[in-house]
């Protein structure tokens, strides 16, 4: 689990920039209905999260990630199958 | 009761806001066209600056001529697709020509630019395969890989290294990935760094797919787009067009030197599964096919005007795409201030393009000019004078270059 809480850090100093004012970011907030990004800032986030983590995430994934947590379940899945 | 719909709810709000008096510049009426370059908007005369006439080929008279000779003799309409209802004489000797034109063993005639891109990329690309594309990319073409099934990885827009990363990322599966650029992009009105592109990409495998709509008649000694320009269309695998920029009709086609791209036809829904394009379309993409090929006089003059327009509006200081094209974006500031911009122009007698975040990338509100053959210089430099009116709507100095020219 360290493994995980350390990619979630990781995850939110890429996400804490693009937050609107006031805006609560925990594992569970919803990245498009309670965060307000939009595909394309998805898109976007995961080009830098891609860089820093020196991974591809194909983008059929996005369906499935609506949170931090599911993001950062998905970076640790693909960091194990390299 | 309206579930079904809630999920228009966003869109509904937005519009309401940007657009209060509900005329919104995505739904502009063009009441009468004149010329290329002029038409009737809102019962003013205006100056068209956002079209993608290219060339200024839609009044052609060779073209005209062509496409009325046509639907006398073939008619209105095929009525179906080629595949069952057959090819008409026109499909097939456009084919030829294009077959020439790009020095292609096959190239396919589509009923639309998007749908070449569908049928190319969407079928090309299967489940086992990658699709590597700039992030950049046409909408068309990222449906086109949701269609495909492949996976779909995205680099940043031109960056060669972050492509070349994620090819070795790949590794043995390089082998079956296609890569995608364009050669203009259409809302910034850069162009790929193609012959990097081709370098990596002979480097770790896979093939390219350069899609030359918006370069297609604008680049290269020939009109070929990019490929050519860049000197690297032997390396290139699949050419994407269209007919409806600079050869100012509908329709789309790929090119390529791979035989078994031919059994795109037998595989390819959007080839398939559609009407085939109009006698009329074919004859006059035809005739504006031969004019690109022997006046290159248009893209000179074409070129001539793009830059008169970019340096121009540069020097008002305003912040444009990157370098100079026929495509020529103004970056602006919030939505309301872009809108309140396009309406400005508009009210100036100037009609261009109003982009918005997502269709604009990098979260950016532009509008963008396009600059035709057609323009005279007398034109370019009327739309200048209303981008010079309009500097005191830019209350954001962020919409504008500061005086160390960032």
């Amino acid at each position: 689990m360290a493994e995980y809480q350390q990619i979630l850090d990781r995850l939110y100093t890429h996400l804490r920039p693009m937050a609107p004012q006031g805006t609560t970011l925990d594992e569970d907030t919803d990245l498009i209905s309670e965060f307000g990004l939009d595909s394309v800032n998805v898109m976007d986030l995961l080009l830098e999260v891609e860089e820093d983590f020196d991974i591809s995430v194909p983008l059929n994934l996005l369906a499935d990630i609506r949170t931090p947590k599911d993001l950062a379940c998905t970076i640790i899945r693909l960091l194990e199958a390299e | 009761m309206m579930a079904l719909f809630d999920k228009f709810n966003k869109l509904a709000s937005e519009r309401a806001e940007l657009f209060p008096t509900g005329l919104s510049p995505f739904e502009t009426r063009i009441e009468e066209v004149y010329s290329p370059t002029e038409a009737r908007i809102g019962g003013r005369r205006v100056l068209l600056a956002g079209t993608n006439n290219y060339l200024g080929l839609t009044f052609a008279p060779e073209c005209i001529e062509a496409a009325q000779k046509a639907v006398e003799r073939e008619g209105t309409g095929t009525t179906g697709s080629r595949m069952a209802n057959g090819s008409y004489g026109g499909h097939c000797a456009l084919e030829a020509e294009l077959g020439d034109f790009y020095q292609s063993n096959s190239v396919i005639v589509f009923s639309t630019g998007y749908l070449a891109s569908l049928g190319l990329i969407g079928t090309l690309a299967g489940a086992q395969d990658i699709i590597l594309l700039d992030a950049d990319c046409h909408a068309s073409i990222y449906d086109a890989c949701r269609l495909s099934g492949a996976q779909i990885i995205r680099f940043r827009h031109n960056d060669v290294a972050d492509l070349e990363k994620r090819l070795q990322r790949l590794k043995k599966h390089a082998d079956n990935t296609l890569i995608v650029v364009e050669g203009i992009y259409s809302m910034l009105g850069d162009r790929a760094p193609l012959a990097e592109i081709v370098a990596v990409k002979r480097r770790y495998g896979g093939y390219l797919v350069v899609d030359e709509a918006h370069s297609l008649g604008v680049l290269g000694e020939h009109g070929r787009g990019l490929s050519e320009e860049a000197g690297v269309a032997t390396e290139v695998d699949f050419i994407l067009g269209t007919f409806s920029k600079s050869l100012g009709a509908v329709g789309g086609f790929l090119a390529s030197n791979h035989p078994e791209s031919e059994f795109l036809r037998y595989a390819s829904r959007p080839y398939i599964f559609t009407a085939s394009p109009s006698p009329s379309v074919i004859a006059s993409t035809r005739a504006a096919l031969q004019l690109l090929r022997s006046r290159p006089q248009l893209r000179e003059r074409l070129w001539a005007n793009a830059t008169q327009l970019y340096r121009q509006l540069q020097a008002l200081g305003y912040r444009l795409g990157p370098e100079p094209s026929p495509v020529v974006a103004t970056l602006l500031g919030s939505r309301q201030q872009a809108v309140a911009f396009w309406q400005g122009l508009l009210e100036r007698g100037i009609y261009v393009n109003l982009v918005l975040p997502p269709a604009a990338p990098g979260g950016y509100t532009l509008v963008r000019c396009s600059v035709s053959a057609a323009h005279t210089p007398a034109q370019i430099d009327i739309i200048c004078q209303a981008f010079a009116d309009l500097r005191a709507i830019l209350e954001q100095p962020d919409a504008l270059v500061d005086s160390h020219g960032s």
